[in-house]
């Protein structure tokens, strides 16, 4: 059966979100929907910071809650927080966060490298610093959030 | 205005594989999986260029082409097709059909534009 | 996905296709009930892979395909006789061929000796014809044209198309746009030909260019832009040395110009004008389509599919959200409401119904490859057999298909090897020398039935029995019905390094069949008879998409327990219960003992095991037919549940099988008996020597 597809478009816009104090951002191409936090069902033998899985339209979501994730300082999320479907390669996944907080147009030059003195968790999940309008905000390397394997082991 | 290609082709492999190309390339991609799915395409789209493979079932590439030339509002339209290089009959006969031009198989992506790019105003 | 690696693996999806294709319309080419269709279908399937291997480079495959071609293309153009002596080698051709794609998929070696001397027998069939396939790799290496070196640095280039070379397309403003790329250019158009306009035939060619290219090129570069035009226009490319502007010597003119330097003839069919004719006329009344032996199917990516079934799950699931609603308002259940609701019901069922059966699809695909392996079994045990399939067109869930057919495989094999007798034992017991192994599927109250059936000598008993005893899987005092020596064979265990032959053994039993076929939801039987021969009996579930479970409260947590998995439920008494050590307790269950498992602490729902009088106890059926018995703390209800994949988003989780979307929208997990039961054992080494007596309990 005949088939029609268009050529890749890129596009370089960032969505910025709010964890406690701290701002980061992830590439909006990444980005499937934003929707409320539902109570999720937890899995068992999972790390601390999966929060469970979530029924989307049908498929199961993971959940991550990426405060724990970043070593940040968490709570309980409520019906305030929000969930940040991400595409990631061929699997989708939720992210836990406080809040989107705006959406930003980036020019590669911008992007400031991490400073060594950062900790090895925000080396491990941060690419690069955004100075935006005297805030500062990190991007994410989401690839890094999904829990790798020893993690999982344990 | 992002040029628009129209590949026929019965196998999957070579359909995928002209599709990542050319879409890599920047073009639209349509597909056809033979002569007459092709067609069918001709009906409702009019692609800046057509690259067929020539052995299919229910119509082959040289009835394929026969047909678009015969066609008043496709016999203007570029066809190239696909052919090994042993197939130099092949050749002579897809020309004799009104065939524009040929790619050799296996294609190399860069001559694949470059021959698209070659026929397509 | 790399999309290179997604394309490979299209590659070999649809390699798997043309070779079944292959074996078919060989199949019907030696059965002589071939139409000239039939040899094209097969001409192609062994084309396509070829054209396809070309693209990966997959050099052997394409080397061999060629061969395979060429000899196929004889026959269909009727050079060559298919002879059964040609059908045999084009048999094994195919086998040789499914081979390489194997090897190249798994991108293992496959040594040239293995190919070239059937390579050598196909070119062999082939010398009668015009051509030797030897030519492909001569002309593949063969230099490239030699062409006038160059030292000019200018060329001047006479360009004057023909009718022809509009008629086919080919736009002189684009070559000459073309030729820019290549340097300098000085375009000189001759209008001079250009007749008066209402002279003037639309299809004429009437102008014509003399181009000055500033380009440090050689000549084939440049008659490469006008590759495509080559006899259909005078053409002539002059070098000039770089000081004039004009040529030295006038231009002459290169006609019909042989690019490629050989001209190897490739035989082509000639198709009978009529044919074509009927093709065109078929075209222009716009009909198309009906050819009689294509039948109308789309192909639409299974990805489509399974979002559709997502979709019609939810569908079912806010269904049950709105009954659930309906009911806690008080509605009566007679009023328009609920009346509406039940339609609804109903029509959602039917929605999955029809939607699960896109994904279904005809066992043929497994059973194409069965006749190439009785073929090898029969030839490796020196057995003659005949393999009859039944229910080709019998269809179930894709994923079942594509399981189901290492199983089937072993099956047969056994069949073959264990089952028949060698033709001397045959004939001396008054049967006919040449075996039968039936293969037939159907569908059977809502789930398919596969069976293998041979006419052998029928299970031995007391060899079994004397195994089953030498192995320590049975008491030397058990008094078993010849239904239970027969499913012996299914015992973990039963098929010992030493009952392993070279075509059936391969390291695995019919326990492992029989594992998965459980993992599949199925279940395997035998019944034999002496002298007779042995049916094989699988019964599958239609679909992987949905299962018929049992919601059950583990600590706060709804889980399923799959029904099939499932032989009884119980309420533990007191003194059932018996503490085998600090953790373990075991059920005794009519006069053996069953190890006891709390799913919740299991899973990590809570720390401490819950009461085993104070809970639901549903004994299970693990793999290999050992049995354990699972605690929760309730039982919900019964329903079918849609099957969600963990690891389509996630990654697979110990205890836990699947998930599903229950009515109040929420995800609920699916049990994984075998691993929640297999855990806990090798948490638990004193549950081990239960197995022993768990085992010898199931077999007395």
């Amino acid at each position: 059966m005949s088939q029609a597809f268009a050529p890749d478009v890129k596009a370089r816009e960032l969505i910025a979100f709010r964890i406690g104090q701290q701002e980061f951002c992830i590439n909006i191409m990444a980005v499937r929907e934003i929707r409320g936090w539902t109570v999720a069902t937890a899995l068992p033998h999972s790390p601390d910071y999966l929060r469970g899985v979530i029924n989307l339209r049908g498929a199961v979501l993971p959940i991550i809650d990426l405060a724990i994730r970043l070593g940040l300082p968490s709570s309980e999320p409520t019906a305030r927080n929000v969930i940040i479907v991400a595409q990631i390669g061929q699997q989708q996944i939720g992210l836990l966060v406080d809040a989107v907080s705006d959406i930003l147009t980036l020019n590669e030059e911008h992007i400031q490298p991490t400073p060594d003195v950062a900790s090895d968790l925000v080396k491990t999940f941060v690419r690069g610093l955004l100075p935006v309008e005297g805030r500062m905000i990190s991007l994410l390397a989401l690839d890094h959030v999904l829990p790798d394997h020893e993690l999982e082991a344990a | 205005m992002n040029k628009t290609v129209l590949t026929v082709d019965d196998s999957r492999t070579m359909r995928d594989m002209l599709k990542h190309s050319l879409l890599k390339a920047g073009f639209r991609v349509l597909q056809a999986e033979d002569g007459l799915d092709g067609l069918e395409v001709l009906k409702t789209e009019q692609p800046d260029v057509i690259v067929t493979d020539l052995n299919m079932p229910r119509l082959d590439g040289f009835g394929f082409i026969e047909a678009i030339r015969r066609h008043i509002d496709h016999k203007s339209m570029p066809v190239l097709v696909l052919t090994t290089e042993v197939d130099s009959e092949k050749k002579s006969r897809a020309k004799a059909a009104g065939a524009t031009g040929w790619i050799v198989k296996p294609f190399d992506p860069v001559k694949l534009v470059d021959a698209i790019r070659r026929v397509a105003a | 996905m790399d999309p290179m690696e997604e394309i490979r693996e299209t590659f070999f999806q649809e390699c798997n296709e043309q070779l079944g294709e292959l074996e078919t319309g060989l199949l019907h080419m030696q059965a002589e009930t071939q139409s000239a269709d039939t040899v094209n279908a097969v001409f192609r399937a062994v084309h396509s892979i070829k054209g396809g291997a070309g693209i990966f480079g997959l050099d052997g495959l394409v080397r061999f395909a060629h061969a395979f071609e060429t000899t196929l293309d004889s026959v269909r153009c009727g050079r060559m006789v298919s002879t059964p002596t040609v059908m045999l080698t084009l048999l094994r051709a195919a086998d040789v061929l499914a081979d390489l794609v194997h090897a190249a998929r798994e991108n293992t070696i496959f040594s040239e000796e293995q190919t070239s001397g059937l390579i050598g027998e196909l070119t062999k069939l082939n010398q009668e014809s015009a051509e030797s396939s030897l030519q492909f790799a001569t002309i593949v290496n063969a230099p490239a044209p030699t062409l006038a070196p160059s030292h000019a640095h200018n060329w001047q280039i006479t360009f004057c198309p023909h009718p022809e070379l509009y008629a086919k397309a080919n736009e002189p403003a684009l070559l000459l746009r073309d030729l820019r790329r290549l340097g300098e250019v000085e375009v000189m158009l001759n209008a001079s030909r250009l007749p008066e306009l209402h002279q003037i035939d639309p299809d004429g060619a009437y102008l014509s260019w003399t181009i000055i290219l500033k380009s440090e090129c050689d000549e084939a570069s440049v008659r490469d832009v006008f590759e495509f035009v080559e006899g259909d226009c005078d053409l002539s490319i002059i070098a000039m040395p770089v000081s004039t502007d004009m040529p030295d010597e006038p231009p002459a003119f290169f006609e019909g110009f042989e690019f490629f330097p050989s001209n190897p003839i490739e035989p082509v069919p000639i198709l009978p004008t009529n044919e074509k004719l009927e093709i065109t006329a078929k075209l222009d009344n716009s009909v198309a389509k009906q050819d009689s032996a294509t039948t109308a199917t789309i192909r639409v990516d299974l990805e489509r599919v399974d979002r559709m079934i997502d979709l019609v799950g939810e569908l079912v699931i806010n269904e049950a959200m709105l009954s659930q609603r309906v009911l806690e308002a008080g509605i009566v259940r007679a009023s328009g409401v609920a009346v509406a609701l039940e339609e609804l019901e109903n029509l959602t069922r039917e929605i999955q119904d029809s939607v699960m059966a896109i994904r279904a699809q005809p066992v043929r695909s497994v059973f194409q490859r069965m006749p190439r392996l009785v073929r090898e079994v029969a030839a490796q045990t020196g057995k003659q057999v005949r393999l009859l399939t039944e229910g080709e067109s019998t269809e179930v869930d894709k994923t079942v298909i594509e399981r189901i057919s290492d199983p089937l495989t072993h099956m047969i094999r056994n069949a073959i090897d264990h089952g028949l007798e060698t033709p001397e034992v045959r004939r001396a017991s008054g049967k006919p020398a040449e075996g039968t192994v039936r293969l037939a599927a159907l569908h059977r109250s809502g789930r398919i039935v596969v069976e293998v059936a041979d006419d052998g000598a029928g299970i031995n008993r007391n060899r079994v029995k004397a195994k089953a005893l030498e192995n320590g899987l049975i008491n030397a005092d058990a008094t078993l019905t010849d239904d239970e020596i027969d499913n012996l064979i299914f015992m973990p265990g039963f098929s010992t390094a030493s009952a392993v032959t070279d075509i059936s053994g391969r390291g695995v039993g019919m326990d492992v069949v029989r594992r998965s076929v459980q993992a599949l939801g199925g279940r395997i039987s035998i019944s034999s008879k002496p002298g007779i021969g042995s049916t094989f009996t699988l019964s599958l579930p239609l679909t992987l998409a949905v299962l018929d479970g049992m919601v059950v409260t583990a600590a706060t947590h709804t889980l399923i327990v799959p029904l099939g998995a499932i032989l009884e439920t119980l309420q533990p008494r007191a003194n059932d219960v018996h503490p085998l050590d600090s953790k373990v307790r075991v059920l005794s269950l009519r006069g053996g003992y069953v190890p006891m498992v709390d799913v919740a602490l299991a899973l990590g729902y809570r720390s401490e095991a819950i009461e085993p009088t104070r809970s639901v106890a549903l004994l299970v059926e693990c793999e290999g037919g050992s049995q354990a018995v699972l605690l929760f703390d309730t039982i919900q209800s019964q329903r079918q549940v849609v099957i969600k994949s963990l690891e389509a988003n996630y990654q697979a989780v110990p205890g836990i099988a699947a998930a599903t979307v229950m009515g109040d929208g929420r995800v609920a997990l699916i049990l994984d008996v075998d691993s929640i039961v297999s855990t806990s054992r090798a948490e638990s080494p004193r549950i081990e020597s239960m197995r022993a007596v768990v085992t010898l309990m199931e077999a007395s």
